[in-house]
Protein backbone atom coordinates (compact mmCIF):
# COMPACT_ATOMS: atom_id res chain seq x y z
CA UNK A 1 0.00 0.00 0.00
CA UNK A 2 1.50 3.52 -0.69
CA UNK A 3 2.32 5.79 1.93
CA UNK A 4 -0.79 8.45 0.43
CA UNK A 5 -3.60 5.27 0.46
CA UNK A 6 -2.51 4.59 4.03
CA UNK A 7 -2.81 7.94 5.01
CA UNK A 8 -5.59 8.55 3.15
CA UNK A 9 -7.46 5.50 4.34
CA UNK A 10 -6.72 6.39 8.16
CA UNK A 11 -7.88 10.30 7.62
CA UNK A 12 -11.08 8.74 6.02
CA UNK A 13 -11.16 6.26 9.31
CA UNK A 14 -10.58 9.04 11.87
CA UNK A 15 -12.92 11.23 10.02
CA UNK A 16 -15.71 8.76 9.98
CA UNK A 17 -15.04 8.64 13.50
CA UNK A 18 -15.01 11.71 14.74
CA UNK A 19 -17.32 12.77 17.36
CA UNK A 20 -18.25 16.98 18.81
CA UNK A 21 -15.83 17.23 21.43
CA UNK A 22 -15.68 20.18 24.59
CA UNK A 23 -13.00 21.90 24.29
CA UNK A 24 -10.95 21.85 27.25
CA UNK A 25 -10.91 24.39 29.45
CA UNK A 26 -7.85 26.93 30.19
CA UNK A 27 -4.85 25.90 32.56
CA UNK A 28 -5.98 28.58 34.93
CA UNK A 29 -9.68 27.34 35.32
CA UNK A 30 -8.21 23.77 35.61
CA UNK A 31 -5.80 24.92 37.88
CA UNK A 32 -8.17 26.94 40.10
CA UNK A 33 -10.33 23.28 40.33
CA UNK A 34 -7.53 21.85 41.49
CA UNK A 35 -6.67 23.79 44.13
CA UNK A 36 -10.67 24.47 45.37
CA UNK A 37 -10.14 20.82 46.25
CA UNK A 38 -6.74 21.34 48.60
CA UNK A 39 -8.69 24.38 50.07
CA UNK A 40 -11.40 22.17 50.79
CA UNK A 41 -9.13 19.41 52.22
CA UNK A 42 -7.79 22.10 54.57
CA UNK A 43 -10.62 23.62 55.85
CA UNK A 44 -11.49 20.00 56.78
CA UNK A 45 -8.14 19.57 58.97
CA UNK A 46 -8.62 23.11 60.11
CA UNK A 47 -11.98 21.94 61.61
CA UNK A 48 -10.09 19.12 63.36
CA UNK A 49 -7.01 20.70 64.32
CA UNK A 50 -8.31 24.50 65.13
CA UNK A 51 -5.83 27.42 64.31
CA UNK A 52 -3.97 27.71 68.07
CA UNK A 53 -0.95 26.04 66.72
CA UNK A 54 -0.08 27.62 63.75
CA UNK A 55 -1.15 30.92 65.64
CA UNK A 56 1.37 30.01 68.05
CA UNK A 57 3.99 29.01 66.10
CA UNK A 58 4.06 32.29 63.91
CA UNK A 59 3.91 34.52 67.57
CA UNK A 60 7.09 32.88 68.50
CA UNK A 61 8.89 33.36 65.03
CA UNK A 62 6.38 35.56 62.47
CA UNK A 63 9.11 34.76 59.82
CA UNK A 64 7.91 31.34 59.62
CA UNK A 65 5.02 32.74 57.63
CA UNK A 66 7.90 32.82 54.98
CA UNK A 67 8.63 28.76 54.62
CA UNK A 68 4.41 28.51 54.74
CA UNK A 69 4.29 31.13 51.95
CA UNK A 70 6.77 29.55 50.17
CA UNK A 71 4.80 26.10 50.27
CA UNK A 72 1.53 27.63 50.10
CA UNK A 73 3.12 29.45 46.72
CA UNK A 74 4.72 26.16 45.52
CA UNK A 75 1.62 24.27 45.17
CA UNK A 76 -0.57 26.20 42.58
CA UNK A 77 2.04 27.22 40.76
CA UNK A 78 3.16 24.07 40.03
CA UNK A 79 -0.07 22.98 39.56
CA UNK A 80 -1.02 25.20 36.90
CA UNK A 81 2.95 24.76 35.19
CA UNK A 82 1.94 20.66 35.19
CA UNK A 83 -1.74 21.58 33.67
CA UNK A 84 0.16 23.96 31.40
CA UNK A 85 2.66 21.67 30.25
CA UNK A 86 -0.46 19.32 29.34
CA UNK A 87 -1.28 20.93 26.38
CA UNK A 88 0.43 20.82 23.28
CA UNK A 89 2.20 23.85 21.76
CA UNK A 90 3.07 25.22 25.17
CA UNK A 91 6.25 26.24 26.33
CA UNK A 92 8.19 23.90 28.37
CA UNK A 93 9.60 26.66 30.31
CA UNK A 94 6.24 26.90 31.97
CA UNK A 95 8.10 23.88 34.03
CA UNK A 96 10.04 26.72 35.74
CA UNK A 97 7.32 29.04 37.43
CA UNK A 98 7.24 27.11 40.81
CA UNK A 99 11.19 27.89 40.53
CA UNK A 100 11.31 30.83 42.86
CA UNK A 101 9.00 29.57 45.25
CA UNK A 102 9.96 26.53 45.68
CA UNK A 103 13.42 27.78 46.48
CA UNK A 104 11.65 30.86 49.19
CA UNK A 105 10.04 27.26 50.98
CA UNK A 106 13.37 25.48 51.09
CA UNK A 107 15.45 28.57 52.47
CA UNK A 108 13.09 29.94 54.77
CA UNK A 109 12.66 26.15 55.63
CA UNK A 110 16.56 25.79 56.40
CA UNK A 111 16.16 29.27 58.34
CA UNK A 112 14.13 27.86 60.43
CA UNK A 113 16.70 24.80 60.81
CA UNK A 114 19.36 26.74 61.77
CA UNK A 115 17.70 28.47 64.48
CA UNK A 116 16.09 25.97 66.04
CA UNK A 117 19.65 24.04 66.11
CA UNK A 118 21.06 27.67 67.62
CA UNK A 119 18.63 28.24 70.13
CA UNK A 120 16.77 24.96 70.18
CA UNK A 121 12.87 25.67 71.60
CA UNK A 122 11.41 23.32 73.95
CA UNK A 123 8.80 21.37 72.14
CA UNK A 124 6.29 18.97 71.87
CA UNK A 125 7.24 15.61 70.77
CA UNK A 126 6.24 14.87 67.27
CA UNK A 127 7.50 11.94 65.89
CA UNK A 128 9.37 12.87 62.54
CA UNK A 129 7.28 9.96 61.30
CA UNK A 130 3.94 11.15 61.81
CA UNK A 131 5.05 14.21 59.37
CA UNK A 132 6.29 11.80 56.82
CA UNK A 133 2.86 9.73 56.67
CA UNK A 134 1.22 12.96 56.82
CA UNK A 135 2.75 14.41 54.06
CA UNK A 136 2.44 11.07 52.16
CA UNK A 137 -1.25 10.53 53.15
CA UNK A 138 -2.40 13.88 52.01
CA UNK A 139 -0.40 13.79 49.09
CA UNK A 140 -1.85 10.50 47.66
CA UNK A 141 -5.57 11.66 46.87
CA UNK A 142 -3.87 15.29 45.58
CA UNK A 143 -1.82 13.29 43.28
CA UNK A 144 -4.38 10.81 41.90
CA UNK A 145 -7.04 13.82 41.36
CA UNK A 146 -4.14 16.04 39.39
CA UNK A 147 -2.94 13.40 37.53
CA UNK A 148 -6.84 12.54 36.86
CA UNK A 149 -7.10 15.85 35.94
CA UNK A 150 -4.37 16.34 33.83
CA UNK A 151 -5.06 12.37 31.51
CA UNK A 152 -8.15 15.16 29.64
CA UNK A 153 -5.45 17.05 27.77
CA UNK A 154 -2.05 15.60 25.86
CA UNK A 155 1.26 15.65 27.88
CA UNK A 156 3.75 15.47 25.31
CA UNK A 157 6.16 15.38 27.97
CA UNK A 158 4.42 13.20 30.25
CA UNK A 159 7.05 12.77 32.89
CA UNK A 160 7.89 16.52 33.39
CA UNK A 161 4.46 16.84 33.67
CA UNK A 162 3.65 14.30 36.37
CA UNK A 163 6.73 15.64 38.01
CA UNK A 164 5.18 19.08 38.55
CA UNK A 165 1.78 17.23 39.63
CA UNK A 166 4.04 15.26 42.38
CA UNK A 167 5.54 18.65 43.46
CA UNK A 168 2.23 20.77 43.67
CA UNK A 169 0.82 17.77 45.49
CA UNK A 170 3.68 17.75 48.27
CA UNK A 171 4.05 21.23 48.59
CA UNK A 172 0.07 21.38 49.65
CA UNK A 173 0.70 18.74 51.70
CA UNK A 174 3.60 20.61 53.31
CA UNK A 175 1.53 23.64 53.55
CA UNK A 176 -1.24 21.86 55.39
CA UNK A 177 1.22 19.83 57.55
CA UNK A 178 2.02 23.30 59.43
CA UNK A 179 -1.74 23.03 61.13
CA UNK A 180 0.03 20.03 63.09
CA UNK A 181 3.41 21.27 63.35
CA UNK A 182 3.90 23.49 66.46
CA UNK A 183 7.22 24.63 66.05
CA UNK A 184 10.45 25.13 63.77
CA UNK A 185 11.89 22.49 62.09
CA UNK A 186 15.24 20.23 63.38
CA UNK A 187 17.38 18.84 61.14
CA UNK A 188 16.18 15.70 61.70
CA UNK A 189 12.37 17.07 60.58
CA UNK A 190 13.54 18.76 57.65
CA UNK A 191 15.04 15.57 56.31
CA UNK A 192 12.26 13.71 57.30
CA UNK A 193 10.11 16.42 55.15
CA UNK A 194 12.43 16.44 52.18
CA UNK A 195 12.07 12.32 52.02
CA UNK A 196 8.42 12.83 52.31
CA UNK A 197 8.18 15.26 49.39
CA UNK A 198 10.77 13.19 47.30
CA UNK A 199 8.96 10.60 47.40
CA UNK A 200 5.77 12.25 46.34
CA UNK A 201 7.15 13.44 43.84
CA UNK A 202 9.43 10.40 42.45
CA UNK A 203 6.15 8.02 42.75
CA UNK A 204 4.14 10.90 41.05
CA UNK A 205 7.01 10.86 38.28
CA UNK A 206 7.09 7.46 37.89
CA UNK A 207 3.41 6.20 37.97
CA UNK A 208 2.24 9.35 36.84
CA UNK A 209 4.18 9.82 34.17
CA UNK A 210 3.13 5.80 32.65
CA UNK A 211 -0.83 7.05 33.52
CA UNK A 212 -0.18 9.98 31.10
CA UNK A 213 1.94 8.21 28.73
CA UNK A 214 -0.82 5.80 28.13
CA UNK A 215 -3.13 8.32 27.11
CA UNK A 216 -0.99 9.92 24.43
CA UNK A 217 0.97 7.42 22.81
CA UNK B 1 -1.03 31.53 -0.20
CA UNK B 2 0.72 33.40 2.52
CA UNK B 3 1.78 32.09 5.62
CA UNK B 4 -1.43 33.86 7.74
CA UNK B 5 -4.01 32.65 5.44
CA UNK B 6 -3.11 28.84 5.72
CA UNK B 7 -2.97 29.35 9.02
CA UNK B 8 -6.40 30.75 9.65
CA UNK B 9 -7.88 27.90 6.94
CA UNK B 10 -6.38 25.24 9.61
CA UNK B 11 -7.56 27.02 12.63
CA UNK B 12 -11.06 27.08 11.27
CA UNK B 13 -10.90 24.08 10.06
CA UNK B 14 -9.90 22.54 13.59
CA UNK B 15 -12.43 24.50 14.74
CA UNK B 16 -15.15 22.81 12.80
CA UNK B 17 -13.78 19.40 13.56
CA UNK B 18 -14.15 20.25 17.35
CA UNK B 19 -17.59 20.71 16.56
CA UNK B 20 -18.27 17.44 14.30
CA UNK B 21 -17.78 18.36 10.71
CA UNK B 22 -16.08 15.13 9.19
CA UNK B 23 -15.60 17.03 5.60
CA UNK B 24 -13.66 20.02 7.40
CA UNK B 25 -11.80 17.30 9.68
CA UNK B 26 -10.73 14.84 6.67
CA UNK B 27 -9.44 18.18 4.42
CA UNK B 28 -7.61 19.35 7.74
CA UNK B 29 -5.86 16.02 8.41
CA UNK B 30 -4.61 15.80 4.52
CA UNK B 31 -3.54 19.68 5.03
CA UNK B 32 -1.72 18.33 8.20
CA UNK B 33 0.41 15.65 6.14
CA UNK B 34 2.63 17.64 4.28
CA UNK B 35 3.39 19.96 7.45
CA UNK B 36 4.09 16.85 9.55
CA UNK B 37 6.47 15.46 7.31
CA UNK B 38 8.28 18.21 6.92
CA UNK B 39 8.83 18.97 10.79
CA UNK B 40 9.56 15.18 10.91
CA UNK B 41 12.48 15.28 8.38
CA UNK B 42 13.79 18.72 9.24
CA UNK B 43 14.72 16.51 12.52
CA UNK B 44 16.57 13.88 10.77
CA UNK B 45 14.60 10.71 11.29
CA UNK B 46 15.64 7.83 8.93
CA UNK B 47 13.48 8.49 5.79
CA UNK B 48 11.74 5.01 6.01
CA UNK B 49 10.45 5.84 9.42
CA UNK B 50 8.56 9.09 8.31
CA UNK B 51 5.75 7.94 7.17
CA UNK B 52 5.13 5.52 10.30
CA UNK B 53 5.28 9.10 12.38
CA UNK B 54 2.70 10.74 10.09
CA UNK B 55 0.37 7.95 11.06
CA UNK B 56 1.60 8.33 14.96
CA UNK B 57 0.99 12.20 14.70
CA UNK B 58 -2.13 11.85 12.81
CA UNK B 59 -3.74 9.53 15.36
CA UNK B 60 -2.33 12.13 18.58
CA UNK B 61 -4.11 14.93 16.77
CA UNK B 62 -7.35 12.77 16.88
CA UNK B 63 -6.91 12.03 20.71
CA UNK B 64 -5.68 15.26 21.11
CA UNK B 65 -8.19 17.45 19.64
CA UNK B 66 -10.08 19.30 22.56
CA UNK B 67 -7.05 20.42 23.71
CA UNK B 68 -6.76 22.61 21.19
CA UNK B 69 -7.29 26.64 21.81
CA UNK B 70 -9.27 27.93 18.32
CA UNK B 71 -7.59 31.69 19.51
CA UNK B 72 -4.40 30.37 19.49
CA UNK B 73 -2.60 29.77 16.20
CA UNK B 74 -2.58 25.94 14.95
CA UNK B 75 0.45 25.33 13.73
CA UNK B 76 2.58 25.33 17.04
CA UNK B 77 0.65 23.16 18.00
CA UNK B 78 0.10 20.94 15.45
CA UNK B 79 4.11 20.78 15.16
CA UNK B 80 4.73 20.17 18.52
CA UNK B 81 3.08 16.70 18.04
CA UNK B 82 4.64 15.74 15.78
CA UNK B 83 7.64 16.99 17.11
CA UNK B 84 7.40 14.73 20.12
CA UNK B 85 5.94 11.73 17.42
CA UNK B 86 8.94 11.93 15.79
CA UNK B 87 11.24 11.84 19.04
CA UNK B 88 9.52 8.66 20.42
CA UNK B 89 10.48 7.16 17.07
CA UNK B 90 13.80 7.94 17.35
CA UNK B 91 14.31 6.72 20.41
CA UNK B 92 12.67 3.66 19.76
CA UNK B 93 14.71 2.91 16.43
CA UNK B 94 17.88 3.56 18.48
CA UNK B 95 16.68 1.15 21.44
CA UNK B 96 15.90 -1.27 18.76
CA UNK B 97 19.04 -0.87 17.07
CA UNK B 98 20.91 -1.65 20.12
CA UNK B 99 18.95 -4.94 20.72
CA UNK B 100 18.40 -6.54 17.44
CA UNK B 101 20.82 -7.90 14.39
CA UNK B 102 19.91 -7.04 10.89
CA UNK B 103 20.93 -9.98 8.63
CA UNK B 104 19.48 -10.72 5.79
CA UNK B 105 21.94 -13.40 4.14
CA UNK B 106 20.98 -15.35 7.25
CA UNK B 107 17.02 -15.56 6.78
CA UNK B 108 17.34 -16.28 2.95
CA UNK B 109 19.56 -19.12 3.81
CA UNK B 110 17.38 -20.23 6.49
CA UNK B 111 16.15 -24.45 5.22
CA UNK B 112 12.67 -24.28 4.96
CA UNK B 113 11.73 -27.82 6.65
CA UNK B 114 8.89 -28.93 5.05
CA UNK B 115 6.99 -29.44 1.33
CA UNK B 116 5.79 -25.73 0.29
CA UNK B 117 2.76 -26.71 -1.75
CA UNK B 118 1.37 -28.92 0.75
CA UNK B 119 2.05 -26.00 3.40
CA UNK B 120 0.15 -23.65 1.58
CA UNK B 121 -2.69 -25.74 0.82
CA UNK B 122 -2.68 -26.03 4.76
CA UNK B 123 -2.38 -22.64 5.47
CA UNK B 124 -5.15 -21.55 3.47
CA UNK B 125 -6.97 -23.93 5.12
CA UNK B 126 -6.60 -22.68 8.48
CA UNK B 127 -6.72 -19.09 7.09
CA UNK B 128 -10.47 -20.25 6.10
CA UNK B 129 -11.48 -21.74 9.66
CA UNK B 130 -9.97 -18.98 11.44
CA UNK B 131 -11.74 -16.36 9.28
CA UNK B 132 -15.26 -18.61 10.18
CA UNK B 133 -14.50 -18.83 13.54
CA UNK B 134 -13.62 -14.91 14.00
CA UNK B 135 -17.26 -13.89 11.47
CA UNK B 136 -19.15 -16.49 14.49
CA UNK B 137 -17.91 -13.98 17.24
CA UNK B 138 -20.10 -11.34 18.66
CA UNK B 139 -19.68 -8.05 17.37
CA UNK B 140 -17.34 -6.33 19.94
CA UNK B 141 -14.96 -9.65 20.40
CA UNK B 142 -14.38 -9.65 16.37
CA UNK B 143 -13.88 -6.04 16.49
CA UNK B 144 -10.99 -6.15 18.63
CA UNK B 145 -10.07 -9.19 16.93
CA UNK B 146 -9.74 -7.94 13.36
CA UNK B 147 -8.03 -4.62 14.72
CA UNK B 148 -5.70 -5.99 16.97
CA UNK B 149 -4.87 -9.63 15.73
CA UNK B 150 -5.15 -9.39 12.41
CA UNK B 151 -4.54 -6.25 11.19
CA UNK B 152 -1.89 -5.56 14.21
CA UNK B 153 -3.28 -2.51 15.50
CA UNK B 154 -1.52 -1.12 18.76
CA UNK B 155 -4.37 -0.78 20.72
CA UNK B 156 -4.38 2.80 20.66
CA UNK B 157 -5.30 3.07 17.17
CA UNK B 158 -7.99 0.16 17.90
CA UNK B 159 -9.73 2.03 20.44
CA UNK B 160 -9.37 5.63 18.35
CA UNK B 161 -11.31 3.49 14.94
CA UNK B 162 -13.78 1.55 17.25
CA UNK B 163 -14.61 4.60 20.12
CA UNK B 164 -13.76 1.92 22.53
CA UNK B 165 -12.28 1.79 24.93
CA UNK B 166 -8.48 -0.02 25.30
CA UNK B 167 -9.86 -1.88 28.86
CA UNK B 168 -12.59 -3.06 26.78
CA UNK B 169 -11.01 -3.88 23.51
CA UNK B 170 -8.23 -6.11 25.52
CA UNK B 171 -11.55 -7.54 27.55
CA UNK B 172 -13.10 -9.00 24.28
CA UNK B 173 -9.67 -9.99 22.69
CA UNK B 174 -8.84 -11.70 25.78
CA UNK B 175 -12.82 -13.46 25.52
CA UNK B 176 -12.29 -13.74 21.86
CA UNK B 177 -9.26 -16.16 22.20
CA UNK B 178 -10.76 -17.86 24.84
CA UNK B 179 -13.83 -18.60 22.14
CA UNK B 180 -11.42 -19.38 19.71
CA UNK B 181 -9.11 -21.84 21.86
CA UNK B 182 -12.36 -23.80 22.80
CA UNK B 183 -13.73 -23.30 19.28
CA UNK B 184 -10.58 -25.25 17.87
CA UNK B 185 -10.14 -27.77 21.16
CA UNK B 186 -7.22 -26.09 22.29
CA UNK B 187 -6.06 -25.94 25.99
CA UNK B 188 -6.04 -22.65 27.97
CA UNK B 189 -2.44 -21.91 27.52
CA UNK B 190 -2.10 -22.95 23.94
CA UNK B 191 -1.81 -20.50 20.80
CA UNK B 192 -5.13 -20.28 18.11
Amino acid sequence: MSDTTRHDRLIGELAATLRPVRRLPPPWKRAAGWVVLVVAIGLGLLAVAGSDIVRHRLAANPDAWLAVLGSALTAPLAAYAAFQTSVPGRNPRWALLPVPAALLWVGASGFGCLRSWIAPPSRDAVEPRDCLVFIVCVSLPLAIALVLMLRRACPLRPGLTATLGGLASAAAAATLLNLFHPFDVAATDLAIHAVAIALVVLATRALGARALGSRTT
Amino acid sequence: MDGETVEARLAERMQAAQEGDAVAYRQLLRDCVPVIARTVRGLGLPPDRVEDVVQETLLTIHRARATYDPARPFLPWLRAIARRRAIDAARLTGRQGAREVHDPEAYEGYASDGDAASEAIERQDRARLVGEAVAALPAGQRQAVEHLALADRSLDEAAALTGRSKGALKVNLHRALKALRTRFGGGPGEDV
